[in-house]
């Protein structure tokens, strides 16, 4: 089974590099396959798509109705390509949204 | 003189430090450092040859020197190692003007739109902060906040520094318009550099968007307002425009102004500039049309649903439907912060001599209104009768 591990983590002190270390020491570094620390909430942008036009508003994706449903990562040139992928996506065009965060690159 | 070399030269200088070292802050240090030097050199030694070429280059070099000190030099060392000139004097092929480039880039969707115009008026215009959080009636801080918050997004996120490619373009153009307007409407009052600015601005994007009719109204817009730049003030004292002296009027900007609106009627332009512009150029005509142009406000305020543009509506109401009806239109918007709001309900209480409650509005819009000829203004009236 693979499962996907979600973390919420206050703005003010996120996992320092050291501790993530540690951590993945303890927990056994062969039973994950990927992941990534995000930029802070104030980084992103939301993309919904109504009535064929993409709408691209500033902040996080904060209604409470949709529940978080997957994700990908994409690797492209600057956030304009991000936005484009974003709006391409089925969930911003039947009503949901789409949030883009930043990953943080070490 | 550093002064004009300020004002003609900030908005180059920053966004050619943006594109090269694609970090604000350190732009923005860093062209502030080279205009220092500039203050303290330039009287004694005389002006470079061309001192905008000569400020990018300063602050490049600053900008090097900052990294290398504060030992972010690995980190950012691509940017250093680009092949770059940049010991070497610029001269004008070298030094390109990428002022569009900024402007999109600080006009991002991906930025709140009161972000988007202050990030322009501080890295385009070279407006304080203090001056940017008056002309959004908010407190400097939130303002200060707002600014840091908007330049680190911009890093973080990865907004792309360019004028962005044809099938972005439209919807982009929006904000950059409205960003333009409002470094405008910031000159309007008594700055007129800003003014120029944003009319070079404005010039620049119906280069670039010859097809978008509110590219040229926005322009027709700003010149038809500025043709009466003169008039409004005489011996730096605001002159109503009922007062105006027509000969004051800037003939060739007013042609300027109208070629460019028609240029954008003749696109099918009907949008918010294009109305505003179709006003300004009413506003122009000796004697005004005040019934066509209460009527074109009245379209405008049912496109844009803005309290601001139901005021101007009453202004126009006031001259042909009378001060009480105006009034009527004007108790009902919610503009308390607005210092226009207050000295026109001012004026139309004066009117209907209801002098006492003029007295109070006036008072409540010199609050508003920092010093300036404005302000004077408000004062001579307040000096009149009160009872």
């Amino acid at each position: 089974m693979k499962y996907a591990v979600l973390i919420y983590s206050s703005e003010e002190g996120p996992a320092s590099p050291a501790e993530h270390e540690v951590y993945m020491e303890l927990s056994g570094r062969d039973s994950t396959y990927g992941g990534a620390q995000l930029h802070p909430v104030a980084t992103a942008t939301t993309v919904r798509v109504r009535d064929g036009e993409a709408l691209t508003t500033d902040g996080p994706f904060v209604e409470t109705k949709e529940a978080f449903g997957g994700f990908y990562l994409i690797d492209v040139e600057n956030l304009d390509d991000a936005l484009e992928f974003a709006a391409t996506v089925p969930a911003a065009r039947n009503g949901g949204a789409v949030e883009v965060r930043p990953i943080v690159e070490r | 003189m550093i002064d004009d070399v300020f004002r003609d030269e900030w908005g180059r200088v920053v966004a050619n430090l943006v594109g090269f070292l694609g970090d604000f802050d350190l732009a923005e240090e860093a062209a502030q450092e080279a205009f220092a030097i500039a203050a303290e050199r330039w009287p004694r030694e005389g002006a470079p040859a061309n001192p905008g070429a000569w400020l990018t280059t300063t602050a490049r070099n600053r900008a090097i020197d900052r990294l290398r000190r504060e030992r972010t030099f690995a980190a950012k060392a691509h940017l250093v190692a680009a092949p770059e000139a940049v010991e070497d004097e610029m001269d004008e092929q070298t030094f390109p003007d990428e002022r569009l480039e900024l402007l999109f880039t600080c006009c991002h969707p991906a930025l709140a739109l009161d972000a988007q115009v202050a990030l322009t008026l501080r890295t385009l215009a070279g407006l304080e902060t203090g001056e940017i959080a008056r002309a959004f009636l908010v407190p400097e801080p939130t303002m200060a906040q707002r600014l840091v918050r908007a330049k680190k997004k911009i890093r973080a996120a990865g907004v792309p520094f360019r004028v962005p490619p044809e099938h972005l373009l439209p919807e982009r153009l929006t904000a950059v318009l409205a960003v333009v307007y409002l470094v405008f409407n910031e000159g309007y009052g008594g700055r007129s550099d800003l003014a120029a600015d944003a009319i070079r601005l404005g010039t620049s994007l119906t280069e670039l968007m010859p097809d978008e009719p509110e590219a040229h109204a926005l322009l027709a817009l700003m010149l038809l307002h500025d043709a009466r730049r003169d008039a409004r003030f005489a011996d730096g004292e605001l002159v109503l425009l009922e007062e105006q002296d027509r000969d004051l009027y800037d003939a060739a900007k007013i042609t300027a102004g109208r070629i460019a609106l028609e240029r954008a009627l003749a696109l099918r332009g009907r949008g918010p500039y294009a109305l505003q512009a179709a006003i300004a150029s009413l506003h122009a005509d000796d004697p005004c049309d005040w019934h066509e142009i209460a009527a074109l406000y009245a379209e405008l305020a049912r496109i844009t649903a803005s309290p601001v543009v139901e005021l101007n509506r009453a202004v126009a109401v006031a001259e042909t439907e009378g001060a009480e009806a105006a009034l009527r239109l004007v108790e009902g918007l919610d503009l308390d912060g607005y210092r226009y709001f207050h000295a026109a309900r001012a004026e139309l209480l004066r009117r209907l001599d209801r002098l006492p409650e003029a007295h109070e509005a006036y008072r409540r819009a010199l609050e508003l209104t920092p010093a300036g000829p404005e302000r004077r203004f408000l004062e001579r009236r307040l000096a009149g009768p009160a009872t």
